[in-house]
């Protein structure tokens, strides 16, 4: 387990301890979900989780569907 | 008869298409759309919850195997984050079918066209197919048509307000001259609304807060079907024409006191 570092996640400062968005959305528990991932301002791909590395003071942006018109 | 409706490279028997917001539960939104008999279904785009990610999801009740997921962009006021906003929905779910709305003021919700247009020439230059929320103007529907939108969605009344259309006379006018799908966004407050809608031409219905704010949802949903189909055979099928005085429907000869 990597140290924990802070980050800003759909707004609020965070400390996380994930080294890359696959480990960030497993620590969220999200494996499951439909979401999609903005880091700082750029949607990542799902097939970049694994080699997308956090660093301090990311801006990442966490999103999923709900209902709406 | 087949009446397909067909817009980008997507087909549908129905021609209504159901919002998701406002429910009560998910369950009820799940039972509404059904009874809705609509294939696409719009959907919003936020943030994850952080204190409490694993929590229940629309989309575990709307299987997006089943429906045409239509990601919005609902409370976006300027394109640049409208464009954020679908390019995360397409990485979410694959989907390219999208309605794009970017609103002006909290107070009406009217669309701030000159945004939506500055959008939709991103989206669409990014291959999305952009079903575009707009006022019920036919110079602006046109220019979206231009810009490369796949329907253009007039508004028949604010948001949510469930006034029916304000304006006729200006969606058949949009609906004449366009060679895009022409859809009814917004405003649809009861079945007789949406027959109007569908008789004036429009290719398909978008109706949200008047199915999930009825006392009864589900049957609501069915009035909404039906008023979909009965306005598009009645727009099919060619209305009488209006006369100023009577016209006896019996025959007018032959009477035994003749």
């Amino acid at each position: 387990m990597s140290e924990s570092i802070a980050i800003q996640l759909n707004g609020e400062e965070r400390s996380v301890s994930a080294s890359s968005l696959t480990e960030l959305v497993e620590e969220m528990g999200l494996e499951q979900r439909m979401i999609a991932i903005e880091l700082n301002l750029e949607v990542v791909p799902k097939s970049q989780y694994d080699v997308t590395g956090l660093k301090e003071g990311d801006r990442i942006e966490l999103v999923h569907m709900i209902g709406g018109g | 008869m087949s009446d397909i409706f067909n817009v980008g490279t997507y087909s549908f028997k129905s021609r209504l298409i159901v919002g998701s917001g406002k429910y009560k539960d998910f369950q009820t939104t799940k039972d509404a759309t059904e009874a809705s008999e609509a294939e696409m279904i719009t959907v919003a785009v936020r943030r994850v919850n952080i204190t409490d990610p694993g929590k229940e999801n629309l989309l575990d009740y709307i299987d997006p195997k089943k429906y045409t997921i239509l990601p919005n962009t609902a409370g976006c006021f300027n394109a640049e984050d409208a464009v954020r906003t679908l390019r995360l929905a397409r990485e979410a779910g694959g989907w390219d079918l999208v309605k794009l709305e970017v609103l002006g003021d909290t107070e009406t919700l009217y669309p701030n066209v000159v945004e939506t247009i500055k959008a939709a020439e991103t989206l669409v230059a990014e291959g999305f197919q952009v079903m575009v929320y707009t006022n019920d103007d036919p110079i602006v529907a046109r220019t979206l048509e231009e810009v490369g939108c796949v329907a253009v969605m007039p508004l028949g009344n604010p948001i949510g307000s469930g006034r029916g259309l304000a304006n006729p006379f200006n969606i058949r006018v949009i609906k004449q001259r366009a060679n895009v799908p022409i859809v009814v966004d917004a405003g649809i407050g009861t079945a007789s609304d949406a027959a109007k809608a569908m008789e004036l031409g429009a290719d398909a219905a978008l109706i949200n807060t008047a199915i999930s704010e009825a006392k009864d949802e589900c049957l609501m949903a069915t009035a909404m079907r039906d008023a979909v189909r009965a306005g598009r055979s009645a727009f099919l099928a060619g209305r009488m024409q209006k006369r100023a005085f009577a016209n006896a429907s019996s025959p007018t000869e032959g009477y035994i006191w003749d």
